[in-house]
């Protein structure tokens, strides 16, 4: 095992890494130091690359070495499964990239623009912190138990190690992250196709265009991916050029400005018949597009960035840390975290780390790499995301990101709020935003994805195509955006059918049989309609669904990353390795303190804006004296809200609870394992060298 | 001097080859199709005799499985 703090490669090396720490330490203080002048971004690319290489290089191959034990002599499921199909050794820049291209999601790109409501700072801060305490440190581990028990899942490890009922609550959890998760993307995409002909037209036209590229790979050229996906990216380009013409010609414009709610009734739809279409006709043919699509869009923001090197204009810190924004409620802690969740760790991560990419590691000595690298990656693209936010005008952010129940819905009130905010911005600016990127108006556009394609529009046009093509690398990001948001919808109700029909089927078991079309269809629409019913109520939200959904959203998030934290704190007591066990401890403590926190907070908080309970009670109590509350419009409306609140109420209680009891559950593992001497840990047996769990690598 | 040149032109252009090949593999891995030619091999020195499938079958087979409901498979979100 190699040395761990480059004590063999001498002077040079160390020199190399002191100049590393000096890089990262300037750039830190010019970014968290400055006040009054723009910073540029350049600082804060600088310091996230010097503070992920020294994670790496210190933190990720000490946990892998001394508190993980990595045992590259040891087999890993690739090698004794190989079967050339699912359990394959892959070289590990290619599984890099496979495990990158799994985790990549709307996630990091939309949490942070949320974040910057408080200034870039906050944000930056936990983005980096985060991902190298938390986010980094739970995807590697949980790929090291998953390779070390043959790929198996999260689920299934819970269940292994910490019981059935354990399994079960983590079962329970698993399935309500995806209902919100599903909910909560669908709408992001409402809100950014919402009146905008352009968009809703080029994203329209994705659907047409995957079945040409289904039909073409599986009649005419059968199997040639690479091809298909080529010609695909040919159409989407021209639809998006089309969609200019399309938003300019009044006759066909009328047919795709759609309103909020319908829109939200065809992605329904759009998720119903997806998931229980073939998948090669539909599915299959988006999912190659939208992978290839964000992989090559975040490739090109980093260079962009590199080479533009933009102003950040938004404040390093703004009035709004003390909880007021009007972009999502509530204080600092915990709802910052919250926020921000999966560009510095997310649950959902962990459903990966056991998913594919266990079985196709080569060698266990790639694991830092593999799960550790691959979450610097994604903490990489919240941060490009927090630059792309920060390089708006603050005035156009805060019009952009405030629901139309708070600056109105003219651009003279918005400017006039806005204004009063402290952000001064005139009417004009706002408009001409609008106009440069081929809108009729980005006011109340919230959902975050408006926003950061208006910032990487800013970016990317500096340098391509300038003004000129301001509007088209704003169609084009929304365009990306949607599409793969679009594809986890559909790959998810999938998912989501798989476990409700697995639910169900313990009470009705010919239910859980997958090949019936009867049980997909019934399956697929219940999925639809649990994910359909929370869009549907965000959709009409009055206060414009992002500021009630997105905290439910990350509390979720944060509560599947506890969950995968308790267990791997959990094995590692049963490894005998409590020496080390801060390693995740730290992380656990610390996502547990602001899952419950922010879970009690959402049900209990006497503020309306934050509490669901109190905003309940504020609405009955208007509703008893028969007055309406804007923004709502009627008592009808009011009375909808009521349930919803108590609904979401519900939800975020669950959420808390399910956290406490996997800490629970996880305490009584502990104390289970210290009272036994030998290591308990239900490996997979290893014959050879080194085969005691928590061998001696150390 | 024109050896030199070839010479060079041919150890570029190895490379080059060689940077193709891995990016497909890689952008293919993204979407869940391995590498053939690795399955194929597999096949051969392991189960001699048995059917191997031919690419297009393979590739069916992969795209099957990766969107099969029952393995549960999560990818991108967040």
């Amino acid at each position: 095992m190699s040395g761990l703090v480059g004590s063999a490669n001498g002077l040079q090396t160390k020199l190399l890494w002191a100049a590393i720490a000096a890089l990262g330490a300037v750039s830190f203080g010019i970014i968290a130091l400055s006040r009054g002048e723009p910073v540029n971004a350049a600082w804060m690319v600088i310091a996230a690359v010097c503070i992920y290489f020294i994670a790496y290089r210190f933190y990720a191959l000490f946990i892998a070495n001394k508190v993980l034990g990595v045992d590259p002599a040891r087999a890993t499921p690739a090698v004794r499964h190989n079967d050339g199909l699912d359990y394959v050794p892959t070289n590990r820049y290619v599984l890099f990239g496979h495990h990158f291209a799994a985790i990549a999601g709307a996630g990091p790109l939309v949490g942070p623009v949320l974040a910057a409501q408080m200034g870039y700072l906050p944000g930056t801060l936990w983005i980096l912190a985060g991902v190298v305490i938390a986010g980094a440190v739970q995807d590697m581990t949980v790929l090291f138990l998953s390779t070390r028990r043959d790929g198996r899942s999260l689920g299934d490890m819970v269940r292994s190690e910490m019981g059935a009922v354990a399994g079960a609550i983590a079962g329970i959890g698993i399935l309500l992250i995806c209902i919100i998760i599903l909910a909560v993307l669908a709408l992001v995409v409402v809100q950014a196709l919402n009146g905008s002909p352009w968009g809703t037209f080029t994203v329209f036209c994705t659907v047409p265009i995957a079945l040409i590229m289904g039909c073409y790979g599986r009649f005419f050229r059968r199997g040639r991916v690479l091809e298909m996906s080529a010609i695909g990216f040919v159409l989407l380009m021209a639809a998006l050029i089309y969609g200019q013409t399309v938003s300019q010609t009044p006759a066909l414009a009328a047919y795709f400005n759609l309103s909020g709610p319908t829109l939200a009734l065809v992605i329904i739809g759009y998720g119903f018949v997806a998931s229980v279409l073939p998948v090669w006709l539909l599915l299959a043919p988006r999912d190659y597009l939208s992978t290839f699509m964000k992989i090559g869009v975040v490739t090109l923001l980093a260079i962009a960035i590199i080479i533009v090197r933009p102003y950040l204009q938004m404040p390093a810190l703004t009035k709004f840390v003390d909880g007021t924004g009007p972009v999502w409620a509530g204080s600092l802690f915990p709802f910052l975290f919250i926020t921000i969740a999966c560009g510095s760790v997310s649950g959902w991560h962990a459903l990966i780390s056991s998913g594919t990419t266990p079985k196709m590691i080569e060698n266990e000595s790639q694991i830092p790499f593999i799960g550790y690298g691959g979450m610097l990656m994604e903490s990489f693209v919240a941060i490009m995301a927090m630059i792309a936010a920060s390089v708006l005008h603050p005035g156009v952010y805060f019009a952009m990101n405030s629901a139309a129940g708070i600056i109105g819905t003219t651009a003279a009130q918005a400017a006039q709020t806005v204004s009063n905010m402290g952000f001064v911005v005139t009417p004009d600016q706002l408009t001409q935003v609008a106009h440069d990127v081929g809108e009729i108006t980005v006011l109340s556009r919230t959902g975050g994805a408006p926003t950061l394609a208006v910032g990487m529009a800013q970016i990317l046009s500096s340098l391509f195509g300038g003004q000129a093509l301001t509007a088209i690398w704003y169609h084009f990001a929304i365009l990306f955006e949607a599409l793969f948001i679009l594809t986890t919808v559909d790959a998810g109700t999938r998912v989501c059918r798989f476990m409700i029909q697995d639910l169900v089927g313990n009470a009705i078991p010919g239910f859980k049989e997958t090949k019936s079309w009867a049980n997909n269809l019934i399956g697929s629409g219940v999925a639809c309609l649990l994910w359909g019913y929370f869009l549907y109520q965000g959709v009409i939200d009055p206060l414009g669904g992002i500021w009630t959904m997105w905290p439910l959203f990350g509390t979720s998030n944060q509560m599947l990353a506890a969950i995968a934290l308790v267990l791997c704190t959990v094995v590692l007591f049963k490894m005998k390795r409590e020496r080390y066990a801060w390693v995740t401890v730290i992380p656990a403590t610390w996502l547990v303190a602001c899952t419950v926190t922010a879970g009690l907070e959402k049900v209990f908080d006497s503020d309306p804006a934050v509490g669901f309970l109190a905003h309940a009670s504020k609405l009955s109590t208007a509703i008893a004296a028969g007055q309406v509350l804007a923004p709502a419009h009627s008592l009808g409306e009011m009375s909808r809200l009521v349930f919803n609140d108590y609904l979401d109420a519900a939800l975020a209680a669950l959420f808390a609870a399910v956290v406490i009891s996997m800490v629970v559950y996880g305490f009584l593992s502990i104390r289970k394992a210290l009272g036994t001497p030998k290591a308990t840990a239900i490996e997979v047996e290893f014959a050879g060298a080194g085969a005691a769990v928590g061998g001696s690598s150390a | 001097m024109p050896d030199i040149l070839s010479i060079k032109f041919a150890e570029w252009k190895e490379r080059g080859q060689a940077v193709k090949t891995w990016s497909v593999r890689a952008a293919r891995s993204m979407i869940g199709v391995p590498d053939y030619e690795t399955y194929v091999r597999h096949c051969q020195a392991n189960h001699p005799g048995k059917p191997i499938m031919t690419y297009e079958e393979f590739f069916v087979e992969r795209q099957e499985a990766r969107y099969a409901v029952s393995k549960g498979r999560f990818r991108g979100c967040c």
